[in-house]
Order: C-alpha cells, then sequence, then structure tokens
C-alpha cells in the first residue's frame, strides 16, 4: 500500500481486527453484486470506499425517478442511463482506484462467464429466478453468498457458504422455484430499510472476505423497521436438498 | 399444552393481530396451528416458519410452551 492508500483507509487499519493485512486482503478481492438498486446501492458503495479492489456489477435495468427515493448511488442526472454505468460514475468520484465491471444483463443471461475468481456474491436482486441463479453459481464454484432482502418496513439477511459442508444453502430456506413474489413497485419500500439491510451485508461480505467475526452463516436475520424487532432464526440444512447436498 | 404463535410482517396484517396463544388437548403441528389460530385464513404457500427461533416444517410438531412464528417471504432488493 502506498501512503495515500494508508491513510484512506487508515480508520480501518486502525481495527486490529482489520489491519494493513486485513486492507491488503480487501484491495485484492473480487466481489460479483448482483443488482444495483436499493440493496446494491449501499453495499456497492461501502465496498468500494472501504478498498475492495474489484467489483463486478450486474444489473440489465435503466434508472427511474421512482427508484431515486432509496437507490441512493444514482442522482437525478442518471435518469435514463443503465444503472451500472450511474452506478460506476457514483463509484468513481468516491474511490477512482476501485476497479469496475459492468455487465447491462440479466444474471441469467451471462451465468456462462468465468467468475472462478470470484472472492463472494452478493445478492441484492428483486426476484426469485435470480436468486435461485445466484445461489447455483455459489454452490457450483464454492463462492460466499451473501443475500438481502427488503419490502415494506421488513428485511431479511443471511450468508451461505458453500465451503462449509453443514452450511445451508437458499434452496433449503426457499425449496420452490414457483414461490410468489412481491414486489417494490406493488407492495412499496421505506427509503432507509435499503440502507439497513445492504449495509448489513457490506459488513458480512468484509468480514467473510477477512475470515474474522460471527457471520450469519445458518442464521435468517429478519428485521422489522416498523416495530423496531430483530429476530435471528437458526436454519439448517435440509438433507434432501436438490442443490447443495452431496455437492 | 399452551403454545404461542406469531405473525411477521405482512402476515400480521393478513391475519389482524401479532400474536395469538392456543391451548390444545392434543398435540399440534405447525401447519395446525396456524389453522387454529387463523381461523379460516389457509396457510399461505411458501410462508417461513421458526418454532423456539429454528426454521422448521409445517409437519414439525408443537410441545407445551414452544413459540411458533410465520415470516412471508422476501425478495425485494
Amino acid at each position: 500500500m502506498n501512503d495515500e492508500q494508508l491513510l484512506r483507509y487508515s480508520r480501518q487499519i486502525l481495527l486490529p481486527q482489520i489491519d494493513v493485512t486485513g486492507q491488503e486482503i480487501l484491495l485484492n478481492s473480487k466481489v460479483l453484486i448482483v443488482g444495483i438498486g436499493g440493496l446494491g446501492s449501499p453495499v456497492a458503495m461501502y465496498l468500494a470506499a472501504c478498498g475492495v479492489g474489484h467489483l463486478v456489477l450486474v444489473d440489465h435495468d435503466t434508472v427511474e425517478l421512482s427508484n431515486l427515493q432509496r437507490q441512493i448511488i444514482h442522482t437525478t442526472d442518471s435518469i435514463g442511463t443503465p444503472k451500472v454505468i450511474s452506478a460506476q460514475q457514483t463509484l468513481h468520484a468516491l474511490n477512482p482506484e476501485t476497479q469496475i465491471t459492468s455487465y447491462q444483463h440479466k444474471i441469467e443471461d451471462i451465468i456462462g462467464q468465468d467468475f472462478t475468481d470470484i472472492d463472494a456474491i452478493i445478492d441484492c436482486s428483486d426476484n426469485f429466478t435470480t436468486r435461485f441463479s445466484l445461489n447455483t453459481l455459489s454452490q457450483q464454484h464454492k463462492i460466499p453468498l451473501i443475500s438481502g432482502a427488503a419490502l415494506r418496513f421488513q428485511g431479511q439477511l443471511t450468508s451461505f457458504l458453500p465451503a462449509k459442508s453443514n452450511s445451508p444453502c437458499y434452496h433449503c430456506l426457499y425449496p420452490d422455484m414457483e414461490t410468489e413474489q412481491e414486489s417494490c413497485s406493488e407492495s412499496g419500500v421505506i427509503s432507509p430499510l435499503v440502507g439497513v439491510i445492504g449495509s448489513l451485508q457490506a459488513i458480512e461480505t468484509i468480514k467473510i472476505l477477512l475470515d474474522i467475526g460471527n457471520n450469519l452463516c445458518g442464521k435468517l436475520m429478519l428485521f422489522d423497521g416498523f416495530t423496531m424487532q430483530w429476530r435471528t432464526v437458526a436454519l439448517a440444512k435440509d438433507d434432501q436438498c436438490s442443490v447443495c447436498v452431496n455437492k | 399444552m399452551t403454545v404461542t404463535v406469531k405473525f411477521f410482517a405482512s402476515l400480521r396484517e393478513k391475519v389482524g393481530t401479532g400474536s395469538v396463544q392456543l391451548k390444545a388437548n392434543t398435540p399440534l403441528t405447525v401447519a395446525q396451528a396456524w389453522s387454529q389460530a387463523c381461523n379460516e385464513i389457509p396457510l399461505p404457500s411458501h410462508v417461513l416458519m421458526a418454532v423456539n427461533m429454528e426454521y422448521v416444517e409445517p409437519t414439525t410438531v408443537l410441545h407445551d410452551g414452544d413459540e411458533v412464528a410465520f415470516f412471508p417471504p422476501v425478495t425485494g432488493g
């Protein structure tokens, strides 16, 4: 690290759990963020700011006026721009050192890309199809998957670590692809909720990259911003799971 | 036996309450606890269920004093 990097990251290098060694790991890490919307905004911004070296952004959408209430990586000027391009501009302004690769695609359309050098996948998507695709990718290459979801006043968060034999996967939690889903455009979402859940996904990612602290593998954390209650439910691997058993 | 049934997020609005105490003379499964607590409202598919903070299946049998919780699936991002 050069002097400028030591200064830029000094407040977290001060933490004994991070130190110079941890910061260098972050700088050499490559993270895939799928969905650059409400959750993807704080995830990408915090990971760029804290020095994760390479971010791969995937989102097929363009910025709309109704996104701006919560998708804080995008600005009024970026309406009509692909979200990955808008995000790239914000991230570059935040930390010009961050290497960014962008795909203006659905993840299902680029799943054949070589993702083997990805250190963590962060699921910030808004639909089950993408979530199941990311689970498959995570399981195939044994890449940690940090999963968040938010709607109305409520959010959910968990991590799947396929390299651990007892880790459940997303399919253990939601076994059926036909699950009905609700969207923000139908049900609404309170703006800072995605900041809460996305920020926690970013913390999970940092710890998992550095292999420090406790993480949410085997635990589903639920947050209700209306009643201000947190609950953590223990998740077990489904021994009948068609995706992760015997992988 | 007595069990506490809790409903979270949109299920709380759907059912109209956050919590119900159930008394039963015979063992109940999680799905039966939903039916008894919610009268005519059918158990929505793909709801997450936890007993004493552990994720379970609808067929899990409850014991006296258990807390069973129902959560809707969330996909928004």
